[in-house]
This record gives C-alpha cells, structure tokens and sequence, in this order.
C-alpha cells in the first residue's frame, strides 16, 4: 500500500482553495460553505482517525457502545437539520433517531455475529466502520423520506382534509403520500445497487483495491454492505414514516399540523 | 333528543356555541365572514379540536370512531378537493344516487377533473358526500358557484333528500332570500354564540 504523504494532501487541497476561488470570482456563495466543509474533513476525519486507533488498541465493548452511541446521536441531528418543517418538540429528534437506532443497531449486531463472525463480535476493526456505513445511508434514506412526507402534507392538506371528511381514516388519507415517501428515501440506494460496477465502483470496495484486497474479497464485502444497507434503510424509513404518519394525525383522525414547526430557510 | 346536538361547543378560542336540528330539519346559519362558520362546521365534522359535546341520536361523537362519525356528519366544504385524475376514481359507488337528478350520468365518471367547471365540481361534491348516506348535512355556501336554475336543482335535491332519509341539514347561505327559502329556523353566528333570528 502507498502511504500518502502531507505535501500529496496539500496538492489535493490546493484544488478546493481553486475551485473556492472560482466561486468567489463568479460570485456563486459556495466559497465560505466549501472551505468550512474542507476543514471539517480535515478535523474530523483527523480526529476519528486518532480515536479508532485508541479504539482498536484497547478493544472493549464499552468504548464501541459509546462511540456508537455518539455516531447515532449526530445522524439523529443530521435527520433533524435536513428537515423543512420537522416535527415539534422531543419528536423532531426522536423520531429519526429512533428508526435509526432499531434498524442500523440491530442489522450491524445481526451481521457482526452471523455473516461476518468476528471474534469477539463487537471487535471494532469490523463493528465502527460496519455500523458507520449503516448509519450513514440510513441517515439519508429517512432525512429524505420525512421530510418529502412532512413538505407534502403540508402542501396537500386540503386534500388530506377532504379525504378525512369524505369518512378516510388517517392511514387511508395519507397512503399514497406516505408511498412517495417511502420511494424517495428508497430510491439513493435502489440506484446505487443497479448502477454498482457499471457506473462507478463503490467507496468501500474501492478503497480495499487500493488498500491492497483481491478484487473478489473486495467484492463480497461490497456486495454483503450493500444488502445489508438496503434492508437498514428499509427498515429504518418504514419505521420513520410509521411514526411519523401517527404523529401527523390526533387519535380522532385530524390532520395536526400545528406538530409541525414553520419553514426553514 | 334525537338529531344533531351541540352543548356549549368551544373551538378555536370562539364559542360556547349550542344548537339543536331534529331529523328532517333544515336550519340556516348566517354571519359575517371571519365569524367563524367555517370553523364551526369544522367542529361539528370533528376535523378541529374542540371542548364540549356533539351528540348525533344522543351518541356523543367521542363514542364513535372519527371516520365513522365523518361519514355521518358530512361536510361540504366550500372548496371541494379532487386528488384523482378521474372523478369516479373519488367515488366507492359505481352507481352513485342522486347523480341523475344533478345533471350527472354514469359517462360522467369518466369525466377528467381537470376539466371541471367550478359548478360541476360543486354539484360533484355534494353527489359525493350523499354516497355515504349522512344522517347530518353540514352545507357551507353549497349554490356558490351554480347558476340559477342549478341553485334551485340543488336546493330541490337536498330537501327530498332530508324527507326521504330523516338527515338534519346545517346550510350556511350568505343570500338572505336562499336561507328563508331552504329553512325552517334560521340562526346568527356571532361573537358571543348563536343567536336565533326570523327570516
């Protein structure tokens, strides 16, 4: 394996401060966001980097609980920052965080000891980037479903409104709704299995080639990370959009938006 | 009482509002606008939170389950929503009755809603709401839309309705003359409540 060395980072963040300049030239508004981006790379996969290797040097089943526990805890933020209008209070949080936590917890513990059946299976050389993969795409798929169910009752209120009027329960009112939903949070990882290998390779497979794997280990692994977030993402917005659609509605079957908070710009 | 009851009904920080309608009753609701009658319909349609009690036959609405209630006590709104492409994709029967005597046949179910007319869709609507077989008819500004001769349809429609089946009507009418043809009692919705007023 070729070590990188500081000075082939520097060439590589010498084409960010490039492309930050164009935008400043064209007056595009990305500079700023771009270069608070690159230096939070920086920082924090600095920061992990250091962690893991304290981590893999003292395994402990502890410490990955706790790392798990605060990787879960910004996925949870990052589903309620996504939101245009999210829900008030302790659900704006709760929600995603809690979808997240049943589907990427349990199809990581799931993996961790069967498929994969590291010795001991909370070994996190397998167990952090495992449930970080997870996490992540489960974290897109139910910022994406939520907020594309939330932003869509709101604009169609008065049909949700007539249908609940016309005699509909409230599961009956927002089916199709709820259906969109669940399409769009599917749809990033649906799309990256159809186009994996012919499009692109994938992150993780590339980096294992590069890394020195056979190409074929390389590939099972892609291929069982794959399954396994499809189902994670699965189960995860199902039980997101279950929630939410509940909490959208009182027991009587009325539309609540007031659960909603305002737009954000 | 059998009918529609309402006893000190609070929504929306308006109210106490209290009205009774006996079956077969048409009553007429009138008020300025922003006085609350939308609000009020909403209540009674249990589509709104709301404090005190609404009782359908002496059955308060919370002893029965909201769809089930809504399908009794239908509303009108006075915008009707179609979320379908085409119009009998909104409605359970095939055969829906008082499609006839609304102008309509069965061709019309295969009608695009785009293309509706604003009265077409009214005429739809309460077409609509009547498949369900309502024991109470909430009607806000049923005839907005509808020329003369489809006002007076409508008007003939909804009181044959009211004799053959026993439904208590609620009508909000903006048009003095329209609330003295279709009521027996005609009512004031006002800051302080609902007032009772002649014709």
């Amino acid at each position: 394996m070729i070590t990188l060395s500081a000075v082939d980072l520097t060439l590589a963040a010498g084409l960010v401060l490039a492309m930050a300049a164009l935008s400043w030239r064209m007056q595009l508004g990305l500079s700023g966001q771009l270069l608070i981006a690159g230096t939070r790379t920086v920082v924090q996969l600095l920061l992990i980097g250091l962690v893991l290797k304290a981590l893999f040097a003292n395994v402990d089943l502890l410490w990955v609980a706790g790392i798990s526990l605060i990787m879960l805890l910004a996925a949870g933020r990052e589903v309620m920052a996504r939101q245009q209008r999210r829900f008030t209070g302790w659900w704006g949080f709760g929600m995603g965080t809690g979808a997240m936590f049943i589907s990427s917890f349990a199809i990581t513990v799931l993996a961790l000891t069967t498929m994969v059946a590291t010795d001991p299976w909370y070994d996190p050389q397998y167990a952090v980037p495992l449930l970080g993969m997870l996490l992540g795409n489960t974290m897109s798929g139910i910022a994406l479903a939520l907020d594309r169910l939330t932003t869509t009752a709101w604009q169609q209120r008065a049909i949700i409104e007539q249908r609940l009027m016309l005699g509909a329960t409230r599961l009956e009112a927002i089916a199709e709704i709820r259906r969109d939903a669940m399409r769009s949070g599917m749809m990033p990882i649906i799309n990256a299995m159809a186009a994996a290998g012919l499009v692109s390779l994938p992150g993780m497979m590339t980096g294992q080639i590069l890394a020195g794997s056979p190409p074929l280990e390389a590939v099972k692994y892609q291929i069982l990370i794959m399954f396994l977030i499809s189902a994670g993402t699965g189960f995860g917005v199902t039980t997101a959009l279950w929630l939410a659609s509940k909490r959208l509605f009182d027991e009587r079957h009325r539309l609540r938006l007031d659960k909603l908070a305002g737009p954000r710009n | 009482m059998n009918g529609l009851s309402i006893i000190d009904l609070y929504t929306h920080e308006r109210g106490p509002y209290s009205l009774h309608i006996a079956p077969g009753e048409c009553v007429s609701l009138r008020g300025d606008s922003g006085s609350g009658k939308s609000l009020l319909l909403r209540a009674i349609a249990d589509l709104d939170p709301h404090d005190g009690e609404i009782l359908l036959d002496e059955t308060p609405s919370t002893q029965i389950a909201a769809p089930q209630w809504r399908k009794q006590v239908a509303l009108l709104p006075a915008e009707s929503q179609w979320w379908q492409d085409e119009v009998g994709a909104h409605f359970s029967d095939e055969k829906p009755p008082w499609f006839e005597p609304l102008g309509f046949g069965t061709e019309t179910l295969h009608w695009q809603v785009s293309r509706l007319s604003s009265g077409e869709k009214q005429r739809l609507a309460l077409a609509r709401i009547l498949v369900n077989k309502p024991r109470v008819l909430l009607l806000d500004e049923p005839t907005a839309s509808l020329d003369a001769d489809n006002v007076l349809i409508v008007e003939r429609l909804i009181s044959e309705y009211r004799h053959d089946t026993g439904a208590a009507v609620l009508w909000v009418s903006h048009d003095a003359r329209q609330a003295a043809r279709v009521g027996s009692r005609h009512l004031q919705l006002t800051a302080e409540g609902i007032r009772e007023h002649s014709a």
